[in-house]
Order: structure tokens, then sequence, then C-alpha cells
């Protein structure tokens, strides 16, 4: 290369701009938290929630419906990751309205890093949803995951959160690790680090293929460790349950939808030629999720460990739309397949922060609320709080008419389209033992005698904002058509 | 002479290494960190073996940045280390043993 090749070109910035902006306001909120004096940070509050209207703004502004490529063919803005970020946004927003009283009752969360730390894993999500390089995803993945670690341990007087921040982040190093070593693997089978360009190396067959399956392996692993199925499911309980409530709720929304676009990212954009090798391992990872998730999630008794392993067997549900896209070399109903799965990360996104966030809600002063028993007879002391916890335990167990019911049955339709009727039934079989430990909760909700009296007190803001959650569980059960419309047309756009 | 297979030997040996070290080291939190880090040095080994083999920059460079991050990574591994070793006052990985079910 001589020195005129060296030419700089100013890169599109625009596409990029969702990300600038929140970069921007997380250095802008730094600084300004220096100054803040008010214990309960509204400032900064206020500011967080700016920068993702901004970013919501700049994400819908840019939004062209075309697949385009900026930085060197580095980021990729194309109508899938507009959705998923529009998604994130909603999410984090919600969830940083449903954590504040939480945070508020306690002087070690109550801190503008909490805020800034939300504000940088998001933009982490942002990157790996927008990343057509494995130098971004790898960017965009420790970007979202040293934030959480952080976010993890911030309370740092508790044993717990401690301890679960250090499984988290030794666990989550490994998981880099594997990824790592599993793209270095594609570098060299194909000889470009760019998603497309390896796609199209591998199409022409220039390719090394061992070298990209023994590399594929480790690049599943590193995407199963992020998604937490079996066996890289190990940090999921230990996080969930020794993480602050508010930060658990964060942990289990936002971070699952970034991790299903680099799914599709590097394995559907980059990586469809091997689809029969990968749809085979996740055919693995998915069942054993799905049996370990449903069966060790009935002898727990703390709620948040529960829903740990709910989250396993509900990732591993998702990922059977992965395991259905191709069949023998025919991709007729891929993306039927694939849309079924972004609708299934969605809608337990969804359901998920109404769950986590209703236990931040009921969560006070010196007492937690993480045992099932703490929920005793929550119907006598806040009938509609326990209505809506109801709802989320039906979703999450499938029961019909419920958003998890549509899909569980999309996702179950993709199965059986692609001739893999023992999967599906399995699929259900595992749903069923599921429904088992979601309807506990409910009965001790409604028919255990309450230990306590003390009603739950909430601002009427997050009151309404929890009600709206658990409506949309509700009315996508009854009108899924429009997202899962909007889920193809998406997926249709961008791949 | 030294082929591309000696260094990717050399890399999955250190990386091995590495793995091995996380799952089988029961006492000292340090070695832990210290294993993630080989397993983060076999990686840029192969980065840099198989761009060097085809005259491609872009391994190298994504070995920077991995350098980089790793060291925001360890960065943040000590300071928990330190928190945790101010609530247990011991690092021993068998007593990380609260959280269980």
């Amino acid at each position: 290369m001589t020195l005129a090749d060296m030419q700089f070109v100013v890169p599109d910035l625009r596409l990029a701009s969702a990300e600038i902006v929140v970069l921007a306001m997380a250095c802008l909120v730094l600084i300004v938290d220096v100054f803040v004096q008010d214990k309960k940070r509204t400032l900064t509050f206020a500011l967080i929630q700016v920068s993702l209207l901004g970013a919501a703004v700049a994400t819908l502004l840019t939004s062209s419906g075309q697949i385009l490529y900026t930085f060197n063919n580095m980021y990729v803005g194309d109508l899938m990751g507009d959705l998923l970020k529009l998604c994130v946004y909603v999410t984090v927003s919600v969830v940083l309205f449903y954590s504040r009283g939480y945070v508020n009752d306690r002087p070690q969360l109550a801190r503008g890093e909490f805020y800034v730390l939300t504000l940088f894993a998001t933009l982490g999500m942002m990157v790996m949803i927008s990343a057509n390089h494995f130098l971004t995803v790898y960017i965009g993945i420790e970007l979202l995951s040293l934030s959480l670690y952080a976010m993890v341990a911030l309370n740092r007087d508790s044993v717990t959160s401690t301890e679960a921040a250090m499984k988290y982040f030794v666990l989550g190093a490994l998981a880099s690790g594997l990824l790592l070593y599993g793209m270095s693997m594609i570098y060299g089978a194909t000889g470009t680090l760019e998603i497309t360009a390896v796609a199209e190396q591998a199409f022409n067959g220039q390719i090394n293929r061992t070298i990209l399956a023994f590399g594929l392996v480790f690049l599943v692993s590193g995407v199963a460790f992020k998604l937490g199925v079996v066996p890289f499911h190990m940090w999921i309980p230990d996080v969930y349950q020794g993480a602050p409530t508010a930060v658990t709720l964060f942990i289990a929304s936002a971070p699952k939808l970034a991790a299903f676009a680099i799914m599709v990212r590097m394995l559907v954009n980059g990586l469809l030629i091997a689809s029969a090798d990968w749809q085979i391992m996740f055919l693995i990872l998915s069942v054993l999720s799905m049996a370990l998730g449903n069966f060790a999630a009935i002898s727990q008794s703390n709620i948040k460990r529960m829903l740990a392993y709910s989250a396993i067997s509900h990732m591993g549900f998702m990922l059977l739309g992965m395991v259905t896209g191709v069949v023998g070399g025919d991709a007729r109903f891929a993306l039927n397949a694939y849309s079924s799965s972004m609708f299934y990360v969605i809608t337990y996104v969804l359901t998920s922060a109404g769950a986590f966030g209703m236990l931040t809600l009921l969560a006070r002063t010196g007492f937690e609320s993480e045992e099932i028993k703490d929920l005793a007879g929550l119907n006598k002391r806040n009938p509609w709080y326990a209505a809506l916890l109801m709802m989320m335990m039906f979703s999450m167990a499938g029961i019909p008419f419920f958003v998890g019911f549509f899909a569980k049955f999309s996702v179950l339709q993709a199965v059986v389209a692609a001739g893999y009727l023992w999967l599906a039934i399995a699929a259900v079989f595992f749903s069923l033992v599921g429904a088992f430990y979601y309807l506990r909760v409910v009965k001790v909700m409604y028919f255990d005698q309450p230990v306590e009296e003390a009603r739950v007190v909430a601002p009427l803001g997050v009151k309404v904002l929890i009600s709206a959650n658990g409506l949309l569980v509700a009315l996508l059960g009854v009108f899924p058509n429009g997202l899962m419309w909007l889920c193809a047309y998406t997926l249709s756009q961008s791949l | 002479m030294l082929t591309l297979s000696h260094f990717l030997v050399l890399g999955a040996i250190l990386f091995s290494v590495g793995v091995v070290g996380i799952f089988l080291n029961r006492k000292n939190l340090i070695v832990l960190l210290m294993s993630i880090e080989l397993m983060l040095l076999a990686v840029n080994m192969n980065f840099v073996a198989f761009s060097h083999y085809m005259q491609d920059l872009a391994g190298q460079l994504f070995v920077f940045f991995i350098l980089t991050v790793a060291a925001a990574e360890s960065a943040i591994g000590l300071a928990i280390l330190v928190v945790l070793f101010r609530n247990l006052r011991t690092i021993h990985v068998d007593d990380l043993d609260s959280l269980k079910g």
C-alpha cells in the first residue's frame, strides 16, 4: 500500500447517528452527574430518558428500508436492526422507570453510575445489532458485558451480588474467549472478518471447510453463552439471583434482543452455507435447555432463580426457530422460521420485563420480595398487581390468548413445517412441565394466606406503565398479526 | 521451517491450557484471571499467524482491539475481586458458594 492509497474517506455518519447520540449523551451524563446534588438523581434520570428518545428519533429518521453499509462495511443499517433497536430503547426506558423506586430506596444503587452504565450497555447492544464485522460484534459484546459486570457488583456490600458479579465475569470472559477463537478460525478459513464477505467467500467455495466447521463450533458456543442456553447456562441462575432486582430486570430483558441480533448476523447472514452444521448444534442446545430449564425451575423457592431457569427454557424454545430454517438445503421456510424466532424473543422480552418489573415494584426498603412465598396473598393486598403478574405467568406458560401462546405456536408451526414432528411434541411436553411452576406462583398469589398486610405503593406513572405492559401481553395475544407481520417484513428486507 | 500449522497448534495448546485452568482451578481467583488472559493471548496468536500467512492486515488490527479490551476486562475483573475480598475475606474459588439451587 502506498501513501497515495491511504486517503481518509469520511464514512457515512448518518447511519450511525443513533449510536453517536447515545455516546455523546453518555459522556454528557458522566460530567453532569458529578454536579448533581439531588439524592434521587432526577436530572440524570431525565437525561437518560431524553437520550433514549433522541436515539429513537435518530433511528426512525435514518431508517431507509434498504440495506446500507458504512465504516468500510463494518456497520450495517437495515430494517431488522432498526426494529430491534427501537425495541431496545423502549425496553431500557421502561426498565428504568420500573427500577427508579427500587434504586432510590437503596443508597448503594442510587448513584449516577447506575444510569451511565445502563446507557453504555444500551450503546453496546446497538453496536451488536448493527454489526457487520466480527470486530464490531466483539466490541459491542464487550461494551455490553463490561457494563453489566459492573452493574451486578454495584451493590458492593452484598456478598451475593459480588459473588454473582465474579461468576458472571469469569464465565462471560470465557464466552468472549470462545467467540474470539471461533472468529479467528473463520478468519483463517475465509480470509476476511467482514460478515457479508465471509458469506461471499463461503458461497464461492474458496474456503477450508474443516477449519470453518472448527471455528463454527466455538462461534456457536460463544453465542449460546450470551443467550444462556444449556450447557452454557451456568451463569444465568446465579446472576439473576445475586444481582439487585433492578439490575436483574435489565439483564433479563434488552440484552436478549442483542444476542438474537448477533446470532442472525453471524450465522444467517454470514454462515448460512454451513447451516446444516449449526442447526444440528442448536437442535441439541435447544432440547437440552428446554429440558433442564423447565425441570430445574420446578424445585426453586427463589422466584428470581425460578425465572432464570425459565429464561433458559425460553431461549431454548426460541432456538427451535433457528433450527428449522433450512431443511435439506431448501431455504423456503427460512424467513418464516427466523421471523417466528424474532417474534418469540421480542414478546419474551416484553413479558420478562413485566414480570421482573413487578418484582422490582414489590420490593421495598429492607425487603427484597425474592422468595415465591413473599408473594403469598398478593391478591388480597394488591389485586391489580396480582392480576398483572398472573398475566405474565400465563403468557410465559403459553396459555392460549396470551402472547406467549402465539409465540410458541408460531415457532411450533415452523418446526412442523420443517418436518420435525418429534421435536414439536418434545417442545410441547417441556412447556407443559413448565406450566406447573408458573401456575404455582399464581396459586400462591391467589390462594395462600398473606404473611403481611403491607400494600405496595408505586407512583402513578409506573402503575400506568406496568398496566400497559400487562395489557400489551394480553392484547398481543389476541391480535398478534401486526407484530408478526412486522417481524417477517423487516427480516425479509434485511436478509 | 515454521509453518502455519505450528502456530495454530501452539495457539490451540495455549487456549486449552486457559480453558482447563478455568475449570480445574479450585484455589485462587487470580489464577482464574490469568487463565482468561492466556485464552485471549492464544486467540491473538491465531490472528497474527493467519494474518501473516494470508498477507492481510485485518487480523493484526483485530489483535490490537483484543489487547485493549482485555486490559479493560482485567481492570473490571480485579475491581470485582477487590470488592469480593472485602466482603468474604478470601479469594478461594470454593468459597464462592452462597448462590445455589
